[in-house]
């Protein structure tokens, strides 16, 4: 069959590389193989939808979708943004997914065992689809750093975790958004693990005066570019 | 021309979100594909995924795509209105490691799917993995051993160096009725798993 598209590659100007030559030098999670090519197929152009209707209502309001006997604590921010391709177009329904820790820098996670308090009204988990210009929208608590567990004294730059469904199997992305002048982004290796530095830059959110709620949230503008399409087209 | 948002990785703190089973919520998707109302063949994925010193990588997040028992994908990108789609399958499925590394899927065995040539690739699901320490994340492909004449001309497959290729073969076994094929990755060393750039 003839395919209408296919999918321009990963631009390993801006990812990070899956094996870094030195840093990754014995780390036995890292292939040494280089890739294989792989042309796409109807396999890599497909990919799982979600709809509007896959979301339960207040999904994307991370403020009060874990209340339980009051609000979260915490300064209120509201992330919101549009998501698009690499040649600017919207992506309308594109599933994004969430996490992030509460303001003390503590997840809702039985696994972190960093001594700041759990918030018992915030899960820091949240979720929306993009509506038909691309855009989302998050209300949540702007969060805290945290401290690794190894290293002399490295925190996190504060930070949301992100994942994202674009219209295709080879769209997927998972990255993270920082904030603005945050001291710790010189000292962080995932954040410097980008080769290049606009690259790096554009994790970072905009401070946006008017991208909040006067007198509830400030705003913070975070724009994100899933893989555009190839103009040829594939022909049988 | 827009640049693509650099990758980042997945962190240890995910499963609240991406598999709230772990917190009481009901999974959004999760690892079970099917229901009995599903055509073909169920089947189990029973995966496991280790490092170059045979640890268990744990978390990892493993995603799944795959056609229908037709060979047909629930996307628009499918255009072939001859071959109907089941509406008891999306295809997409998404698992946790446990600590040792295991991860299982409940699907059904996908039909052969055209490649752009309009010759059929042999049935596959395609892999995709992100862990703590990673910061991308990778495709793989999972292939199956009872289909060894498709196999062999599968284009995909023929593009990996031939001592390679077993690592993107499930094993089959049957017992007591239940079709199980069992997936290792292997993210390094003598037996790493191929990896596509996608
Ligand atoms: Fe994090």
């Amino acid at each position: 069959m003839t395919l209408e598209h296919n999918y321009k590659p990963r631009d390993w100007k801006v990812h990070p590389p899956v094996t870094d030559a030195e840093r990754d030098a014995g780390n036995p999670r890292k292939p040494r193989q280089p890739m294989v090519p792989l042309s796409h197929t109807l396999s890599e152009i497909t990919g799982p939808v979600y709809g509007h209707g896959a979301l339960a209502s207040g999904d994307d309001d991370l403020t009060r979708n874990a209340v339980r006997n009051g609000e979260p604590l915490g300064e209120r921010i509201i992330v919101s943004g549009r998501v698009l391709d690499e040649d600017g177009r919207p992506l309308p329904d594109a599933l994004i997914e969430i996490w992030q820790a509460n303001a003390a820098g503590r997840y809702a996670h039985d696994g972190d065992g960093h001594d700041a308090p759990i918030d018992p009204n915030f899960m820091g988990t949240g979720r929306c689809v993009t509506d038909k210009d691309g855009r989302y929208r998050f209300t949540t608590i702007r969060p805290g750093s945290y401290p690794l567990p190894f290293g002399d004294n490295l925190w996190r730059p504060a930070h949301i975790h992100y994942s994202l469904f674009g219209p295709s199997f080879v769209s997927r992305l998972i990255t993270q958004s920082y904030f603005p002048g945050d001291p710790l982004l010189e000292f962080d290796a995932m954040y410097n693990s980008i080769p290049d530095q606009g690259a790096r830059d554009r994790l970072i959110a905009t401070f946006d005066r008017h991208a909040g709620t006067p007198g509830f949230a400030l705003g913070y503008v975070f724009d994100i570019v899933l893989r555009g399409r190839n103009a040829t087209p594939l022909e049988s | 021309m827009t640049k693509q948002t650099a990758s980042q990785t997945i962190g240890p703190f995910f499963h609240h979100i991406l598999i709230p089973r772990e917190y009481g919520q009901p999974d959004f998707p999760g690892a079970t594909m099917v229901t009995p109302q599903t055509a073909g063949e169920h089947i189990r994925i029973q995966g496991r995924i280790c490092d170059g010193d045979g640890q268990p990588v744990d978390p990892a997040l493993i995603e799944i795509w795959q056609a229908d028992a037709n060979g047909r994908y629930a996307h628009s990108a499918d255009t072939r209105a001859e071959i109907e789609q089941d509406k008891n399958f999306t295809g997409f499925g998404r698992a946790v490691t446990d600590a040792e590394g295991r991860f299982v899927f409940d699907t059904v065995k996908p039909g052969a799917v055209p490649d752009p040539g309009n010759a059929l690739q042999a049935p596959h699901i395609n892999v995709t993995i992100f862990a703590r320490g990673m910061d991308v994340h990778l495709f793989t492909r999972l292939y199956f051993t009872d289909e060894n004449e498709a196999n062999a001309i599968d284009p995909v497959l023929n593009s990996v160096a031939q001592t390679r290729r077993p690592t993107l073969l499930a094993t089959r076994s049957e017992d007591g009725g239940r079709i199980t094929y069992a997936f290792e990755i292997t993210m390094h060393g003598e037996n790493e798993t191929v990896f596509f750039d996608a």
